[in-house]
């Protein structure tokens, strides 16, 4: 005899699709599945009978032919006759450029403020709230055109730079020229250099070879031969190698005063000879290479020589720059305040003086609060970046998503392969601050 | 005598306490505390009071100090000379700009004698979430805020008010059908059957019936409207010609004292005084000739109506006409090309016959489609029981940024709770489905999503969709506010201690009812500083759109400079733009600090 019986197996039955919880998990997921599926497969047969009737097939072939159009702020050769994806890498290259100058510039402007609005000094940081709420409650395109049409109507032109009387004159050192149409600096030059790298010679671009051919100068001659995709100037590859391996040996010296403290308690001093190992190599190497720098010149209408920075890339630049800022200011000083009292106060009973306080004690701890959201920042600023077509600087949004748009009609292109550059770059970075993170996490039991 | 006895010498009563040393309170020890500290301190206290000095002895009479009478720049800065004696016009702000252009940086092109209807919609707005933002209001405001989604759209574009009516009854016919379902049915099929019904409803039976009504109400006034419009046109000529007696002095007045500016300013006398008096002339002449156009504009529609309802009968008869020979061109077709719709649609091998007969069907097809719409129109017109339509192109200034804003705002934060509930939950697909989204739309900027908005959303739909600009790209901003307010919510989510949860669990309740009743309160609760920054984000992002070419304040301010009248005003504008987004951006954080306090629980 049996007392324990099974209960009664229930058959399965339609209805348990929707009212048994074992089940009804995965209904809802097929319903969600095959939902998304049916309005993707709408959306995309849409498309294709709306792109068929406009005559536009689905290609990206239009990417090779010429572009047409001239690109004023570069960083790799480029002119009319180069493609739309070169138009594009171009674009691509500026947005990278004002991201990260942005980020520098934002990150110590925001870490500046932010400690300011922590002061015991009442002035300064009710200052620093100023600059804060100020930046923060208007809109990051007033701020951009503002500095743009501010700077084309007050700077002057280079015609005021010229005569007996000039009405403008140069700044530090007759120097630096800010003008209307942004501002010129010196450039480092080398007597000595090394020249350019060519890179993916048989990728060259006609109009390269065609200014290479022009030069007397050997060097040029000799490495352009072949003028690739783009060229890395040798020069400056050897000095950052230079300091970057001068840089590593000061720090194998300071584990090495680390190890000695260690051991007997007592921290030689070290700091001259790590100045001393950084500073040297790097200044001997630049005398080797004849480093000078070439001053900015009124010749004719404009200036010749020297560094050229448009308006459109400072006005873009300093704008989010001190829109960030206060972002990051109050990332800071709430990282800060995120340290309890406690930690000062016992750095404080061991002895450390406020500054060893603030690196050794507060700051490695505030690191952890302040820095994903300081990621996210960052990213914020390189998609605000793209509000550059505003100002009129080529950026990615610029190229790919104006002119390159406007011309030749794909705009179902363009757009994708524009979301697809912001999407990669957001993920790349996030992936690497990501590690970053993990890795300076709090290791915890 | 024992010594404890002698209590001579301990001090039976206290001290009383003496205040504390004069240079430690009151401000002088406020300073001393707070600026003077240490010598560093002191450098920075001088140095910073120093700094705010000089901005504002320069600032305080640019701005105070300002010139509000002017219709120019060159005006302005005569002005400024004369006043302040040397030719450094940019001592002071020219807010003449702001004096005339006032109106269209507020609500662009949108008509002046309609501005009310935005003013009321921003009215009822505040009373609609009033009971959201104060507590101890009559329940009984519940129904205004229930009624506003459907009220403010129609007070802002117009048009029929079957229109609010008919959407609101998609609401009525869903709850009513939920209803009836779930007792019969359970409560899940109830929500879905109510969902479908009140689709089906909006989508196939809402438009047309609420253009039906319009219709027949048109059918029925035909007759009277003409009589109407017959004693109206008179009136209305007899209105221009007052108007026109209005403008015709005011304009002569102006151009007199232009006369004497040009006369002055030649001569090199004084013309401030001249500029003061003109400006106010200057305005009103410009308000009274858009008053006079727009009295021509109705008279235009007037004349047109009438002459369009005398021509009723034949239009109609014609129509008929057309409708059959349309009919009769499209059964005549070749099988190969009988179904197109498009010429473009034709396969490269049909013949060239078969093509002019296609073109011939399509152009009696078209000119059918036309005429229909017209006397459908005239219908529409004369049937109109509601407001006067405006058209959303004529949209802009600060309401643009409001209004994209608030409806941002509104949608999306009930999808942002969807989609965080989505990203947190066990179902596989659906997780992942809300996180491809979220990922997606935080990835990219705001501008390429207004790209899409502009130039590609009508590609996603069925070929001749059209829909209005301003929709299209109300529906980008919601949906990017919405990914950004998903990660704030999810955030509120994960720091909810998972007691709560388990808590939820334990008293039985089911996923939406813990949901309701324990983990969104908390959550949400918790988010606040995030939903608000958000919010404070998304209305500043409004300004985006004048990159795409909608006439925003920020719009409107480029437009104005390029007016030979404005050109060179940069600060006065911007500095203007900058004070109107302040003012709301900083009292949108301010409230949710109070928010904060009021909702605090803990200790």
């Amino acid at each position: 005899m049996t007392t324990l019986t099974d209960p009664p197996k229930a058959s399965f039955r339609l209805s348990m699709l929707l009212y048994d919880t074992r089940y009804r998990s995965t209904t809802i997921q097929v319903v969600a599945l095959m939902g998304f599926m049916l309005g993707a497969a709408w959306l995309i047969n849409n498309v294709a009978v709306n792109l068929a009737l406009a005559g536009k097939p689905f290609t990206f072939g239009f990417l090779d032919d010429s572009s047409g159009y001239d690109i004023n702020q570069k960083l790799i050769e480029y002119n009319s006759q180069s493609s739309h994806l070169r138009a594009a890498v171009v674009g691509l290259m500026n947005t990278l450029l004002v991201a990260v100058m942005g980020c520098i510039l934002a990150t110590v402007l925001g870490v500046i403020i932010g400690v300011l609005r922590l002061s015991s000094n009442w002035v300064i940081s009710r200052l620093a709230a100023v600059y804060v709420e100020g930046f923060r409650n208007v809109p990051v395109l007033l701020w951009i055109v503002l500095i743009m049409v501010a700077m084309s109507h007050s700077a002057p032109q280079p015609k005021d730079f010229r005569g007996e009387d000039p009405s403008a004159t140069m700044k530090i050192f007759d120097s630096v020229a800010i003008t209307n149409r942004g501002i010129y600096f010196p450039e480092p030059l080398f007597s000595n250099g090394l020249g350019d790298m060519a890179m993916f010679p048989e990728h060259s671009t006609e109009s390269c070879e065609a200014y290479a051919a022009q030069s007397d100068d050997a060097k040029v001659i000799k490495l352009a031969k072949s003028c690739g995709s783009f060229q890395i100037s040798l020069d400056l590859v050897a000095i950052a190698s230079v300091f970057i391996a001068s840089l590593m040996i000061s720090k194998l010296i300071a584990n090495r005063a680390t190890q000695i403290q260690a051991d007997t308690g007592v921290r030689p001093t070290v700091w001259y000879y790590r100045l001393g190992v950084v500073a040297i190599p790097t200044i001997i190497t630049l005398w080797i290479l004849g480093f000078y720098l070439g001053y900015p010149e009124l010749k004719g209408f404009n200036f010749q020589g020297g560094t050229y920075m448009r308006s459109s890339l400072l006005a873009l630049w300093i704008a989010l720059s001190l829109y960030t800022g206060a972002f990051i200011a109050e990332i800071v000083r709430a990282g800060i305040m995120a340290i309890s009292k406690g930690q000062s106060e016992a750095a404080g009973a061991l002895g450390l003086r406020s500054g060893r306080t603030m690196r050794l004690v507060i700051l490695p701890q505030a690191m952890r609060v302040i820095f994903p959201p300081l990621i996210s920042q960052y990213l914020n600023l390189t998609k605000n970046s793209s509000l550059a077509i505003a100002v009129g600087y080529m950026d990615v949004t610029g190229t790919l998503g104006g002119i390159t748009l406007n011309q030749t009609g794909r705009e179902m292109e363009t757009i994708l392969l524009l979301m697809a550059c912001y999407l990669i770059i957001s993920l790349i970075v996030s992936t690497v601050m990501n590690a970053y993170n993990e890795r300076t996490k709090l290791k915890e039991r | 005598m024992s010594v404890t006895n002698d209590q001579s010498y301990v001090r039976t009563e206290m001290l009383t306490e003496q205040s504390p040393p004069s240079t430690n309170v009151g401000i002088i020890g406020w300073v001393r505390a707070n600026l003077f500290s240490s010598p560093l301190n002191i450098f920075l206290s001088l140095l910073a009071i120093y700094a705010i000095y000089s901005v504002l002895v320069f600032i305080l009479p640019w701005v105070f100090g300002g010139v509000w009478n002017a219709t120019s720049l060159t005006e302005c800065r005569i002005v400024i000379a004369e006043a302040i004696g040397d030719s450094n016009h940019a001592a002071r702000a020219c807010w003449g700009v702001i004096h005339e252009r006032f109106w269209q940086l507020m609500y662009g092109f949108y008509p002046s004698d309609k501005y009310w209807r935005p003013n009321l919609a921003l009215i009822m707005l505040f009373v609609a979430i009033a009971p959201v933002l104060f507590n101890g209001l009559p329940k009984k405001m519940l129904l205004i805020s229930l009624a506003f989604p459907f009220v403010a759209p129609w007070l802002l574009w117009g048009g029929a008010i079957w229109t609010p009516l008919m959407a609101f009854m998609g609401f009525v016919i869903g709850f009513v059908v939920h209803k009836f379902a779930s007792k019969i049915a359970g409560s899940l099929v109830g929500i879905i059957l109510g969902v479908v019904s009140a689709l089906l409803w909006w989508l196939l039976f809402s438009s047309a019936a609420s253009h039906g009504i319009s219709h027949m109400i048109g059918a029925s006034r035909m007759s009277g409207e003409v009589a109407r419009l017959e004693t109206a046109i008179p009136l209305q000529e007899a209105e221009i010609a007052r108007h026109q007696t209005i403008v015709d002095p005011l304009d002569k007045q102006v151009v007199e004292i232009q006369e004497k500016i040009d006369v002055a300013v030649s001569a090199k006398q004084p013309v401030a005084d001249l500029i003061r008096t003109k400006t106010p002339l200057y305005l009103t002449l410009g308000s009274a000739s858009s008053d006079l156009s727009k009295e021509n504009d109705t008279l235009n529609v007037m004349k047109g109506r009438l002459s369009a309802i005398k021509a009723l009968p034949e239009d109609e008869a014609r129509l008929q006409q057309l409708m059959e020979e349309a009919v009769a061109a499209r059964t005549a077709l070749p099988e190969s090309v009988a179904k197109l719709t498009d010429l473009k649609e034709v396969k490269a091998d049909t013949s060239s016959e078969d093509n002019k007969l296609l073109e011939a069907a399509l152009k009696i097809e078209g000119e059918r489609n036309s005429l229909q719409s017209n006397i459908e129109t005239l219908y529409q017109d004369v049937g109109l029981v509601g407001l006067a339509p405006v058209k959303s192109r004529d949209f802009g200034g600060l309401m643009l940024a409001i209004l994209l804003g608030i409806t941002g705002i509104g949608l999306s934060f009930p999808l942002g709770i969807v989609l965080a509930l989505g990203r947190l939950s066990d179902l596989m697909i659906v997780k992942s489905l809300c996180v491809g989204f979220i990922e997606f739309i935080r990835g990219v900027p705001l501008i390429t999503l207004l790209f899409v908005a502009s130039v590609l959303l009508n590609y996603f739909l069925p070929k001749g969709t059209e829909f209005d600009i301003i929709l299209r790209v109300m529906i980008m901003i919601t949906i990017f506010a919405a990914a950004y307010m998903a990660e704030v919510i999810r955030g509120g989510l994960a720091a909810l201690p998972k007691g709560q949860y388990e808590a939820a669990d334990a008293l039985g309740l089911d996923y939406w009812q813990a949901q309701r009743l324990i983990i969104m309160p908390q959550a949400l609760k918790i988010s606040i500083p995030g939903i608000v920054s958000t919010f404070i984000g998304l209305f500043k992002d409004t300004t985006l759109v004048s990159i795409i070419a909608l006439l925003d304040i920020l719009g409107w301010a480029k437009t104005i400079q390029a007016t030979s009248d404005w050109n060179g005003v940069i600060w006065e504008l911007y500095g203007f733009i900058a004070f109107v987004f302040f003012i709301f951006c900083f009292s949108m954080s301010r409230y949710s600090m109070y928010l904060e306090r009021k909702l605090q629980t803990g200790h």
